[in-house]
């Protein structure tokens, strides 16, 4: 975990000129970073409960914080999707940095932080480690956001900080309220095992108040509707690899804390916002894919399909059915790639057609055959096609909302049909017709572009036909949330998606 | 009537008494030594005095006795730890004032005099801001360990009177400067009216006047309570003036202002724990038995403080003026600890006072940093764009900013949990939630200066910065790690406050 921060200090002492060192630095700490994170998936024991490679290091025994880190089958999967993109993002924006107001040094110095951050904060088994790396994870980002972006970069980078730095306000508050509550039984402490137990002491108005606290910073960082205004602008005018790493992981650290914060904390709370928040979920998945049919700008389009997607993931995980809830995992996981393929192809289009207007473009196909097909799968991905990774994961979310909130799944089914329009429509038009003028002469994908969206690309085939080996991990998680909320599964059904 | 000789402990008040001996001689110094030799042998004895003070203060750390100076003065943890923290910060400070670029040559100069033009043109050197200074250092010294109202009142006095001289010693925009030192002065001269007013109606109440024999008489419920409610009300008025809370802080945004920076800083940040210190002991240990008499005051007083600061902050175009609000913010934010009246609301408003009184140092000598020929720059127009001519200010005023926002893996954050857990858990929701919100509000002008400093273009006027000097870089330099510090590593600290942090009463 620690490597990609050496990686970082390695590369500031680098000399100012010489930005490629600095790349080469970036990109082999990343997937150094990479392959440890998959040594570790494959020791993980999935049959064990509870957390596993812990770590625990007293850090400010006054209060009781503990520097502990452990993974389970939750965290697993997420901070092997973060390792793994982290250095195709380094790869597929090789050039990213340049035109941006400080030198690539710095770029990549604020990667590799960044990446750093994202472990930590999956990994953190202590809610107040969990705040300092969910807090401090928003300097690097809203850096790369105003120093590199595009357009109205810092008004962007500004108004994506005091969204969250709000939402995370929310949750300090409800923390300080957990950790005296927790000091008046049985002892100060910051260890989510034994918060957990804490709901017992609570009257029903703290609960749902400190689980609102909770919720609506990681509403914020999810985005969910009403909260999402921040992402389409930050997303648009963020670098496309700042902005694989925001949709991509950042924002699913928004619906990692549902699950383990939320939900396990605060069990009775989360009952009671259940429809709420079903509702809003659902808002979000039909709302997002309006937006992105009317939208113009191909990476505003790939931010309003986002919406829609974490509409989804929120909806799985509060349908609080096995199936819903290993879906929603499972989303998020394929998300984070299809989210990737797409941002970084698209990045490519942008750059080689100087423009991110979709009507721009045209007839990419016969042009640039790679990046043409690049883009079609990733889309295809994402607007769920069968034998894609996405397919897997919206299925198992439709089936565990449906035997539990049917009308939602009905409704959520739309956004499914909304989702070809607003993918196919963009994709007709810059990869088929004629070809536009202006495009005639555009370079296909070279081979430092093949080599970083062909990883991304085998993965999201291989596990929308194979998708066990991420399912026999998550399942056991979701079945222990589950239990651990007193929900039983409505329908007896069979181990899903197998 | 007998006379008694009085008893005096010499060695726990001798961090007191070298300060003083320190002041003296540097009077004698600038009325006898030669001009040429007045600067360094006046920065030589500060800086030996604050660090033989501090000496001092450490061989004596583990003693605690009220009866130092005859029951005047209580010496406890708490006492140590505030004064140390006193100690250090106006160590880092007369570094920043040895700069005497920002001091105007002779004082007593009428501004656009030719008086003024030949101290100029002739390069002389004001030095009797190190006397000044280190008087103003002893008052804050024995402020917070007064235990009774009298000596309380006194050290009030000495540490304002050579404040209110400092703050008009500014060389450029002089007549802001005075300007700033006489609106202190009279405002200050009233909340010390204020102040004497509650003494006697304290003195009314119980027939006492230290803090321990109110505190019985409170106890025991002899007396009238209205002249304990006026008393406490009186007292407070003038304590919360010296810290700057609303609706007691109309002197502050003109006076940071107005001061020399370098006395802008010290100010902020010394006189804030001094009279926080002075308010934690009057407070838990005078008045800890009526809480109903003042809590609810208080936290009012507190909300407002916290939102009234962070609001108007955010509408602010100068720097200095800008940090004087946050440092109303602040000071809303330090009593919530007050109003926790519980063992963690004093050890984390102690450590709360010293991290933010280290960043706010910081913070002030940064400032002095950005100049242009007419002198420093604290229109924050001008700063656009400091962060890509001089990157590494930048980035260091930018952490201080982002540790008063209280951004984790800052001193600042650990300070604000810390500070909030406290009067959470006595009770205080509202300001549970006020103070989170106001944070909200604050972090908005404080990025937005960051905003400034690194994603707008700089503009092309001449503000520049200099290259500090080898004492600003040692202070700078100091409270950055500090900071950081505090903020990665804060157990050391925090523990060692919560052991050593008590009063006797």
């Amino acid at each position: 975990m620690l490597l990609p921060l050496l990686g970082a200090i390695l590369i500031s002492t680098l000399p100012k000129n010489k930005s490629n060192y600095a790349k080469w630095v970036a990109l082999l700490t990343s997937i150094s970073v990479a392959l440890l994170g998959l040594l570790i998936a494959l020791r993980f024991e999935i049959d064990r409960p509870g957390f596993q490679f812990v770590e625990n290091y007293s850090w400010i025994p006054s209060f009781g914080i503990n520097y502990a880190v452990g993974v389970d089958g939750l965290s697993l999967v997420l901070i092997l999707m973060s390792v793994l993109l982290t250095p195709v993002v380094v790869l597929a924006g090789w050039n990213e940095s340049e035109g941006g107001r400080w030198s690539a040094k710095v770029f990549y110095i604020l990667i590799l932080v960044l990446e750093t951050m994202m472990i930590g904060v999956f990994a953190a088994t202590d809610v107040f480690l969990f705040y300092v790396f969910f807090e401090a994870m928003l300097i690097p980002v809203y850096f790369l956001i105003g120093g590199y972006g595009s357009g109205e970069r810092a008004a962007a980078a500004v108004k994506f900080l005091l969204f969250s730095l709000f939402g995370g306000l929310l949750m300090l508050a409800s923390i300080i309220g957990l950790y005296v509550i927790s000091s008046k039984n049985g002892g100060a402490t910051f260890d989510i095992t034994e918060l957990s137990q804490m709901h017992n002491y609570m009257s029903s108005t703290t609960q749902n108040l400190l689980f609102l606290g909770f919720f609506i910073a990681f509403a914020i960082k999810a985005p969910l509707w009403p909260l999402h205004t921040w992402l389409p602008d930050a997303a648009a005018s963020g670098t496309p690899g700042t902005s694989v790493l925001l949709l991509g992981v950042l924002d699913k650290v928004g619906t990692f804390g549902m699950i383990r914060f939320c939900l396990s904390l605060f069990p009775d709370a989360s009952k009671t916002f259940t429809p709420v928040i079903i509702v809003l979920a659902v808002i979000s998945i039909l709302y997002g894919a309006f937006l992105a049919i009317g939208a113009r700008d191909i990476k505003r389009l790939i931010a309003y399909t986002s919406i829609s997607h974490f509409g989804f993931i929120t909806m799985g995980i509060f349908a609080m059915t096995t199936q819903g809830h290993s879906g929603a995992i499972l989303y998020m996981f394929n998300h984070g790639f299809s989210t990737a393929a797409l941002f970084i192809v698209a990045g490519w289009m942008i750059a080689r057609r100087k423009s991110s207007t979709i009507a721009d473009f045209g007839g990419l196909q016969r042009v640039t055959p790679v990046m043409a097909w690049s883009f079609f799968i990733a889309g295809m991905s994402s607007l769920a096609l069968p034998g894609l990774s996405s397919f897997v994961s919206e299925f198992l979310v439709l089936v565990g909302t449906f035997t539990r909130y049917p009308v939602a799944a009905v409704l959520a089914t739309f956004g499914i049909v909304l989702a070809a329009l607003y993918i196919l429509i963009p994709v007709q038009k810059a990869l088929h017709g004629p070809t536009t003028p202006g495009n005639e002469n555009l370079p296909d994908l070279n081979l430092r572009e093949k080599f970083a969206v062909g990883p991304v690309l085998a993965i999201i085939i291989a596990l929308g036909f194979y998708p066990a080996p991420l399912l026999n991990v998550i399942n056991p998680v979701a079945a222990q949330v589950i239990e651990s909320q007193g929900f039983a599964d409505p329908v007896p059904s069979e181990s899903a998606g197998k | 009537m007998t006379f008694v000789t009085p008893v005096l402990n010499y060695a726990q008040l001798a961090p007191i008494l070298i300060v003083l001996a320190g002041a003296v001689i540097g009077v004698l110094i600038e009325a006898f030594a030669p001009r040429a030799a007045r600067h360094s042998s006046q920065l030589f004895i500060s800086t030996f005095s604050l660090v033989a003070a501090f000496a001092a203060l450490m061989t004596v750390r583990n003693q605690s006795s009220v009866d130092a100076a005859m029951g005047s003065v209580a010496f406890d943890g708490a006492a140590v730890l505030i004064q140390a923290s006193i100690l250090i910060i106006s160590f880092l400070a007369i570094f920043l004032i040895a700069d005497q670029e920002n001091f105007t040559a002779m004082a007593a100069a009428v501004p656009g005099s030719e008086e003024e033009r030949q101290s100029l043109q002739k390069d002389l050197r004001v030095t009797e801001v190190y006397p000044l200074t280190l008087f103003a250092v002893a008052g804050m010294l024995i402020f917070p360990i007064a235990t009774d109202l009298i000596t309380l009142f006194v050290a009030l006095e000495i540490l304002s009177l050579p404040l209110y001289l400092m703050a008009g010693l500014s060389r450029r925009r002089r007549l802001m400067s005075q300007e700033s030192a006489l609106k202190y002065f009279l405002l200050g001269a009233f909340s010390s009216a204020f102040f004497l007013f509650g003494i006697a109606y304290l003195y009314g109440y119980s027939g006492t006047i230290t803090l321990s024999g109110i505190q019985e008489s409170i106890v025991g419920g002899a007396g009238n309570d209205i002249f304990l409610l006026m008393g406490i009300a009186f007292l407070s008025v003038g304590l919360l003036f010296k810290v700057g809370a609303v609706p007691f802080h109309a002197w502050t945004p003109d006076v940071y202002q107005g001061a020399p920076t370098a006395i802008t800083g010290f100010m902020a940040a010394a006189t804030k724990i001094a009279a926080f210190g002075a308010i934690l002991r009057i407070f838990y240990v005078g008045f800890a038995n009526a809480e109903w008499q003042w809590k609810p005051a208080l936290v009012v007083i507190a909300i407002i403080t916290m939102v009234f600061g962070s609001v108007v902050a955010i509408t602010q175009r100068d720097v200095k003026r800008m940090l004087a609000y946050s440092s109303i913010a602040h000071a809303g934010f330090l009593l919530a600890g007050v109003i926790a009246l519980s063992k963690s609301g004093l050890d984390s408003s102690i450590f709360y006072l010293f991290a933010y009184g280290i960043a706010t140092l910081g913070a002030f000598a940064v400032v002095t940093l950005i100049r242009d020929s007419a002198g420093e720059v604290t229109d924050l127009n001008r700063w656009s764009g400091l962060g890509k001519r001089s990157p590494l200010v930048a980035s260091v005023f930018s952490l201080y900013l982002l540790t008063f926002a209280g951004i984790p893996l800052t001193s600042g954050f650990i300070g604000k949990f810390s500070i909030f857990s406290a009067a959470y858990e006595s009770g205080s929701t509202a300001i549970l939630i006020t103070g989170v919100l106001a944070s909200a509000i604050a972090a908005f002008f404080y990025i937005r200066v960051i905003v400034l400093m690194f994603f707008k273009d700089p503009v092309e006027d001449g503000t520049s910065v200099v290259i500090p000097s080898a004492l600003t870089t040692i202070t700078i330099a100091v409270s950055a790690t500090l900071t950081i510090l505090l903020g990665v590593f804060p157990a050391p600290l925090l523990n060692f406050i919560e052991t050593t942090a008590f009063f006797i009463r």
